[in-house]
């Protein structure tokens, strides 16, 4: 328990540090929000420069961030300028759009790795090595974006999925039931495009890390007594494997919010993507600033589950203190 | 022998437990080359017998161990021959029946008890799974049973090793609980693979007693594997020698031992120490050696395949192959010497 106290100080450290270096970084980049209302000839300098004097952009970068701490002590994560409201809020319904898409995604592309390498790793029988090696490696080779892509051509053309959002316009109209299936009707493309992204490289992963598992002589000892060859899989061999899978788990949990990024921008989720997008272009700093450190948050978050689990799931590491 | 008194099920002669007739394996190369790596293996082993396999490493013996329960490597295949087991021939069982055999009538134990455990499951827990899988009892019940077994090979605190991981363990604790698993079931079989070859000197003494008491108790015929003369004699009714993929002699202990019939057993007793020679300290004599090294399993050699090593080999033996014969009392002996 105070090993984890003590990560979490740790990661409260790095946070700091990467706002600070964003903060730097943001300040590099040139132009700020208000340069592009100097090319409108109707806007007078003046009026630009009283802008960006109301919201402290004349101020030093100390000064700066040190106001932007303030504002992330009362929650507000600074200002947008593009939306006129906190970035707290703002990013926060982004956010939830992004992990309920991602979250989906990733909970179902592990449902599907696992058992599936783990039989792939087992079979002796040479189609389903040739099926298995040229399957993940096309879909590997498959850009994220070409996939989203592919998804929004089959739904303009087919018309039978939805071209973007999250629900219909008249969805609190629905009843129940309506509500269930409009909100399945839209979540089918992106949860897949999602998935079948995410998919190859944990499926490898779980591949290797069973096909190694699986020579190790203490299966053979195992099958020598009678163990069904099922329960040696799962059963014997499955937590044997898990250990750099675990590590990898908590990557996949630090990058929920970064890894849908493009499919969220083609297939217009009103995720955290589009938003980080336009805020980029935009210089909307403080929007940009407050998606890193979720991001960053979700990384140590990631980082912290997976040594717990490891710590749960693999006697070899767990440390007398 | 009394170990056969205690099980005598059947009127008549003692009842074969485990009947191996013309066993052969071959095992296929990276280049698809095929090697017979076991040829004409027949043998019988009474119920509460325990019989001993000795050879050299790359003889065949563990390839037999293996065969007998259906655990070759994917690349070996059984071509011949059969093993009735309980009067079943397991090598035409499927692998669900098999898997209801091993385990709980027949179990085998390996060389290296550090790798033959799950490390991320807790030792008593791995017995009591054996238990489980076969006597579909509840997990209570198989607890008690895997502390009650764990008892049985030798641990006091058997709740202490049942919630130990196995890398808490020493070799001789982790080798006692592949036998508590092994015997869970209580099965009339065990098959050992030099269950006592990577362990220091003492514990290997602690495990043969440990052998061979539960032998005794359990009524357990054994298969023991080893290429270590002095132990095997020391424990098992009857031997079988194995060199080259072939059984070249079997016989009781006493007689393969004392008065070997075969060549190959005679150079092989010549290097145990301790015995001619004494000794190998500097100004002794070496330790005796055969010349010469074993065969490769592609290509034998066409006649008998200890000829070019056999310091008692005739003009005939390099172009004619030697067929098993009896000898002495209710052995065999496969060598051109006793031909007639």
């Amino acid at each position: 328990m105070r090993w984890i106290a003590r990560r979490l100080l740790h990661g409260l450290l790095l946070l700091l540090g990467v706002s600070v270096l964003t903060f730097a970084f943001t300040e590099i980049a040139p132009g700020d929000y208000f340069d592009e209302m100097r090319l409108d000839p109707r806007i007078s300098a003046e009026t630009v420069e009283a802008l960006r004097s109301r919201y402290g952009l004349d101020r030093p970068l100390h000064e700066r961030y040190l106001r932007w701490l303030g504002s992330v002590l009362r929650g507000e994560f600074g200002h947008s300028f593009a939306y006129h409201t906190s970035v707290g809020s703002l990013l926060w319904v982004r956010a939830r759009n992004t992990l309920l898409l991602t979250g989906l995604a990733t909970g179902l592309a592990w449902l599907i790795a696992v058992p599936l390498g783990a039989w792939a790793a087992a079979s002796k029988r040479r189609w389903v090595r040739a099926l298995f090696g040229g399957g993940t490696s096309l879909l590997l080779a498959i850009p994220d974006i070409l996939l989203a892509l592919l998804f929004l051509l089959l739904a303009v053309r087919t018309g039978w999925f939805p071209v973007g959002g999250m629900a219909s316009l008249d969805y609190p109209s629905f009843d129940a039931w309506g509500k269930v299936k409009d909100l399945v009707h839209h979540f089918a493309l992106p949860v897949t495009a999602m998935t079948l992204a995410t998919l190859p490289v944990l499926v490898r992963h779980v591949h290797a890390s069973m096909s190694e598992v699986l020579r190790s002589p203490f299966l053979l000892s195992a099958r020598g007594f009678g163990i069904p060859p099922r329960r040696l899989l799962f059963r014997y061999a499955l937590p044997v494997a898990a250990n750099p899978l675990i590590s990898l788990f908590g990557h996949s949990v630090g990058s929920l919010l970064s890894a849908s990024l493009l499919i969220e921008v083609v297939l217009s989720w009103p995720g955290i993507g589009p938003l980080l997008l336009e805020s980029i272009l935009a210089r909307d700093v403080h929007v940009v600033i407050g998606a890193v450190l979720m991001s960053t948050v979700l990384l140590i978050v990631g980082n912290l589950l997976a040594d717990v689990l490891l710590y749960a799931a693999d006697p070899r590491i767990r440390v007398e203190s | 022998m009394s170990s056969h008194a205690a099980c005598g099920a059947r009127e008549g002669e003692p009842e074969a437990l485990l009947q191996v007739r013309d066993l052969a394996v071959h095992y296929v190369g990276a280049g698809g080359e095929e090697a017979a790596v076991l040829e004409e293996a027949s043998f019988d082993l009474a119920v509460g017998e325990t019989l001993g396999v000795l050879g050299e490493s790359g003889g065949g013996k563990s390839t037999l161990a293996l065969a007998v329960l259906g655990l070759l490597p994917p690349n070996g295949r059984v071509t011949a021959g059969r093993v009735s087991f309980h009067g079943r021939d397991l090598l035409r069982l499927s692998r669900r029946d098999l898997d209801q055999v091993r385990g709980d009538e027949a179990s085998m134990i390996f060389q290296e008890p550090g790798v033959s455990l799950n490390p991320c499951m807790r030792a008593g827990d791995q017995v009591a799974d054996v238990a489980r899988v076969h006597r579909r009892w509840p997990a209570k019940r198989c607890r008690e049973e895997a502390r009650a077994m764990l008892e049985l090979v030798g641990f006091d605190d058997s709740d202490g090793v049942f919630g130990a991981y196995p890398h808490q363990l020493s070799g001789g604790q982790k080798q006692r609980v592949v036998i508590a698993q092994a015997l869970v079931c209580r099965p009339a079989l065990l098959i050992a693979d030099e269950p006592t070859a990577s362990l220091d000197a003492t514990t290997q003494a602690e495990i043969v007693a440990l052998l061979r008491d539960l032998r005794q108790r359990l009524g357990l015929a054994m298969l023991f594997v080893s290429h270590d003369v002095a132990l095997l004699h020391s424990l098992v009714d009857r031997m079988i020698v194995m060199y080259a993929g072939q059984i070249v002699e079997s016989g009781s202990r006493d007689q393969v031992v004392l008065k070997p019939s075969h060549p190959y057993t005679r150079e092989l007793l010549r290097c145990v120490p301790g015995g001619a020679e004494k000794g190998v300290g500097p100004g002794r004599p070496r330790l005796p050696t055969i010349l010469g090294s074993p065969p490769d399993p592609a290509r034998w050699p066409p006649g008998c395949r200890f000829e070019p090593r056999c310091p008692d080999r005739l003009e005939s033996c390099g172009a004619r192959r030697p067929e098993p014969r009896p000898a002495g009392d209710a052995g065999t002996v496969r060598c051109l010497l006793y031909d007639d």
